[in-house]
């Protein structure tokens, strides 16, 4: 257990909110006096609101005074990504384009949190609309990692990771579209879930790639996730694609899912480019798995060379559609002294827009161009479904596949200028996008460094319990999750 | 050299339904700027589409009205374009996969006169698809304003194949149209109000020609006249170009209906690359068996096909069929009180609505449904005309009275004293045989054989009777009478 309040696990926290021996306040109290502390060195928030959190918080401590405590999350502060709406919070995507865009309304996963009884603590950074893989593409700034402010947090949901591994939160939720949860929670320590598509309503997330996109939490164990994750799942009548399941008691399911797993080990995510390092922890929680009686089988995903093509071809054209709203009419930036409707728009997005945002879009409108949207987006679209056939072929063989979530750990500020080279970074975890399959990253040990390395366990479609059990076992046996940075 | 047009014609219908295509909000006309308005309609950030399913019955049930094949699965894809009306910038609409393909409609060109029914045809239909409606722009002096109400309406675009050849065509092609989505319940077409929309694709070629010249579209016909007059206009424009020796440039028109003109809005270089693809938002429609059936179930006999039925089964002339079936309140309306009145008795029903109703509904700008007389009433007053308890003239003033006050003419004869006389045998007798013996003339000719020659007769009778004796027994009487003679 952790002596510092802003260090507890959901769980910890949840047991002394329930035996009183601690306040909704107390603990907002103590997250808010860390945010403040840490926050001028990891700048993960764009935005907080102390007013309404404390508010919140002693809503929590009413209830629960009165006997309608509402279950482990009442209480909890946890901080959401700012492409996830909260009625009159701000939500800006990292972009310059909706600096001062406040939501009316609230996404599904933030109501059903609020329902849950979670303070709402801070909009959280990211790349801009959850565009890259360090947050060094947000507009406001960068975020720092906790274990070393020179170099990033990963990203798009950089700020998520970094806020949790900081003491800033006790949870957070992110997005996920190509790692944008797993690879920031590899190199923050902490851990993430991107759920299978359609479990989690995409209702008030900010579209990035539509047909990939899902909001997941970032939790310090495994067993905060599960109870993060039961709250905000679920079939929501506001999105058509999210789907109609039974949400199982996660928390519960991880004791009665014991194993043995048997586990599939991609051979094309252990090549050329992954980090030694990272490779020999990896190699290390495959001998757990194999010591608890683990069956270990090599499996082949043979499409996997394709996916960041595919990835980048799919993700670019829906994006390229997505983000044509944005165009200084309704909301949002506009330009000043437009001289027409045409200026006006050309404008608002060449100022409202970042260099990463712009390339996405001018990639996403080539590939649908009549012309050539067979040759890409169609193309794209057939490989994509053998990209999942992979995998569930690969499950004819195991229960989950066993992968790194990232190929390096935590790198600096500015090193990655290259485009190429900062897309290789979620060369592991595309792929589970692309096949809509549910994913989690597990810290699983630390560089000589001292930067944090990342599991990446990936399951079938809708068995997360499943999943959340296999990575529960590794990570309650391990200790990696009572680490943290010293800030 | 002569000419003959080949025009296609792209008619987008508002479906009426409660809410919009996309979200709960709902939808209408003539409310305040932007109050029928939400996330999804506003396309703000993180909103998100769901199919409205009431929209979905709407189009099946147009697409099994005209006879098309309903696709058992259809999906729905973005048309990017920017515009300042179109809050996304792109629109959900259907590219690949519409939901209707195929079928017709019945249009009647004009006949050789009035009470003559023209040569019918049928219009081969492309497809069906389902839409959204954009906003309205108003445009200032110094600014534009854009009003979001309409934006997210459903919408159906209802594309003909170019198998018209005339403006006549067309007009017939857009009445019926219209007549088969108001009859089904889908739109009520209010072009005013911009719930029928049509733009025109036009080409010429010479006579006996089987390739397709360029096409010219023709936009903003917004009265179902501006259509035929837009057409006239532009088949005799390309005619000219021809004629004097020019080509017919491939482009975008916009026809003005006040002046008669249309002017070029775009050339086939500026047009747009719309860049659909599937909506990832949108899950796939798959429409089985028991959904079309549902719906079926629900498809009101066409106007055409009612036509014909009232032409054989209630032996109705032309004319009064052609004024009855194009509203199907009034066709109802009809076969109740026809039903009522009677076997025999439709034509005399149909003339007391088709005359007398319409006349009087006209003049109180009231709606079938509204008019306080009910088929009841009409057959009733058929019934007591034919039995001779009222005449003609006489039942005219009852049915206004009945218009006015709903009363039974049963009731009004009685209370205004309009019944016919309940005319003594003999006193009747006395009056034929006075009239027969002042008219000699008449008498001989009758007598000759001129049947006609006994009208001669009734007038005497009538006055004598004060206007209120029965026709038909004074009829009798007069040829018991002469027979004997």
């Amino acid at each position: 257990m952790s002596a510092e309040l802003h260090f507890h696990s959901i769980a910890e926290a949840a047991a002394q909110l329930e035996a009183k021996t601690l306040s909704a306040v107390e603990l907002t109290q103590a997250v808010i006096a860390r945010t403040k502390a840490v926050e001028p060195r990891v700048r993960a928030f764009l935005s907080t609101d102390e007013a309404t959190a404390l508010a919140q918080a002693a809503a929590s401590d009413a209830r629960r005074a009165a006997g309608h405590a509402r279950g482990p999350l009442d209480g909890i502060p946890v901080g959401l990504k700012d492409v996830i709406a909260v009625k009159n919070q701000p939500l800006t995507a990292g972009s310059r384009m909706l600096a001062n865009f406040v939501s009316p309304y609230d996404s599904t996963a933030a109501a059903k949190l609020q329902q849950a009884g979670a303070v709402l603590w801070g909009r959280l950074n990211c790349d801009e609309f959850a565009m890259g893989s360090s947050n060094e593409n947000s507009a406001f700034h960068p975020t720092g990692n906790p274990w070393d402010v020179s170099r990033v947090p990963g990203g798009s949901s950089g700020g998520s990771a970094a806020a949790l591994a900081a003491g800033e939160a006790l949870a957070t939720l992110g997005s996920d579209t190509g790692g944008s949860i797993r690879q920031p929670a590899a190199l923050c320590g902490v851990v993430g879930i991107k759920p299978t598509y359609g479990l989690v309503s995409r209702y008030g997330l900010i579209a990035y790639a539509s047909s990939l996109d899902q909001i997941g939490p970032f939790a310090r164990t495994v067993e905060d996730a599960a109870i993060v994750l039961r709250a905000i799942a679920g079939h929501d009548e506001r999105d058509s694609t999210s789907f109609r399941t039974e949400i199982p008691d996660y928390r519960a399911e991880l004791q009665t899912r014991r194993g043995p797993w048997k586990l599939g080990l991609p051979k094309e995510y252990f090549g050329e480019g992954l980090d030694p390092e990272i490779a020999a922890a990896v190699e290390r929680a495959i001998a757990f798995y194999k010591a608890q009686g683990c069956e270990i089988r090599e499996v082949s995903l043979p499409h996997t060379q394709y996916c960041l093509d595919t990835y980048y071809i799919i993700a670019t054209a829906e994006a390229s559609s997505n983000l044509a709203r944005y165009d200084g009419v309704r909301y949002g930036h506009r330009a000043k002294n437009a001289k027409d409707i045409v200026d006006l728009y050309f404008q608002s997005r060449a100022e409202g827009f970042g260099a990463e945002v712009k390339r996405r879009i001018i990639l996403g409108t080539y590939v649908l161009s009549s012309g050539y949207y067979d040759a890409f987006y169609l193309r794209a679209q057939k490989v994509r479904t053998l990209i999942r056939q992979d995998f569930l072929n690969a499950y004819k063989e195991v229960d989950a596949l066993l992968t790194p979530t990232s190929p390096i750990p935590a790198f600096k500020l500015g090193e990655k200028s290259d485009p190429l080279a900062m897309y290789l970074c979620d060369i592991y975890t595309i792929g589970v996008n692309l096949a809509g399959l549910p994913a989690i990253s597990v810290p699983c040990g630390f560089t000589r460094g001292n930067l944090p390395i990342g599991l990446q366990l990936i399951g079938q479609p809708f068995q997360e319990a499943s999943l959340l059990a296999l990575a529960h076992s590794y990570d309650r046996a391990h200790d990696w999750s009572s680490r943290h940075p010293k800030l | 050299m002569n000419y003959e047009a080949v025009i296609g014609l792209e008619v987008h219908v508002q479906i009426k339904t409660r809410s919009k295509v996309f979200t709960r909000v709902g939808a209408g006309y003539g409310h305040e700027p932007n109050t029928l308005t939400d996330p999804v309609v506003l396309g703000l950030p993180g909103a998100l589409p769901v199919m409205n399913k009431a929209a979905l019955d709407a189009i099946i049930k147009a697409g099994l009205l005209l006879g098309c094949e309903i696709a058992p699965v259809c999906k729905w894809d973005r048309k990017n374009y920017f515009y300042p009306d179109s809050p996304k910038n792109y629109q959900i609409s259907q590219y690949d996969q519409p939901i209707c393909l195929g079928g017709a409609v019945e249009i009647e060109l004009p006949g050789s006169a009035r009470n003559v029914m023209g040569e019918h045809k049928r219009i081969p239909l492309t497809r069906i698809h389902l839409e959204e409606d954009v906003g309205k722009l108003n445009h200032g002096a110094t600014d534009s304003l854009v009003d979001y109400n309409r934006a997210g309406t459903p919408l159906m675009e209802i594309v003909s194949d170019p198998a018209m050849h005339t403006a006549d065509e067309a007009f017939a092609y857009l009445t019926s149209l219209r007549a088969t989505m108001i009859y089904g319940g889908i739109s009520d077409c209010d072009m005013e109000k911009g719930q029928l929309r049509c733009d025109a694709n036009i080409s010429i070629r010479p006579v006996g020609e089987k390739r397709l010249g360029t096409k010219v579209e023709l936009k903003n016909l917004n009265s179902i006249s501006f259509v035929r007059d837009g057409i006239a206009h532009e088949i005799k424009r390309q005619i000219g170009v021809l004629e004097r020796g020019g080509t017919i440039v491939q482009e975008t028109r916009d026809y003005d209906g006040m002046t008669g003109t249309s002017q070029s809005l775009r050339s086939k270089e500026e047009a747009h690359d719309y860049r659909y693809f599937p909506d990832p938002d949108l899950m796939p429609v798959v429409v089985d068996v028991a959904w079309k059936d549902r719906i079926r179930a629900e498809c009101p006999e066409l106007p055409f096909d009612k036509q014909r039925r009232f032409l054989a089964e209630y032996q109705l002339p032309y004319t009064l069929t052609s004024v009855l079936v194009w509203d199907r309140a009034l066709a109802d309306y009809f076969e109740e009180a026809a039903k009522l009145a009677g076997a025999g008795k439709a034509q005399a029903v149909g003339n007391w609505i088709t005359n007398d109703l319409l006349r009087e509904l006209g003049g109180a700008r009231l709606t079938v449904a509204e008019a306080r007389v009910r088929p009841g009433h009409i057959a009733a007053l058929v019934q007591l005309v034919d039995s001779g308890v009222v005449l003609t003239n006489a039942a005219k003033e009852i049915f206004v009275e009945m218009f006015a006050t709903g009363d039974q003419p049963g009731v009004i004869a009685e209370r205004r004293g309009l019944k016919a006389a309940p005319t003594d045998a003999g006193e009747l007798e006395q009056w034929c045989r006075d009239a027969i013996a002042t008219n000699a003339k008449a008498l001989a000719e009758f007598k000759a054989g001129k049947d006609s020659a006994i009208n001669a007769f009734k007038g005497p009778v009538m006055k004598a009777a004060k206007g209120k004796a029965n026709p038909k027994l004074v009829d009798e009487t007069l040829r018991r009478l002469l027979a004997a003679m």
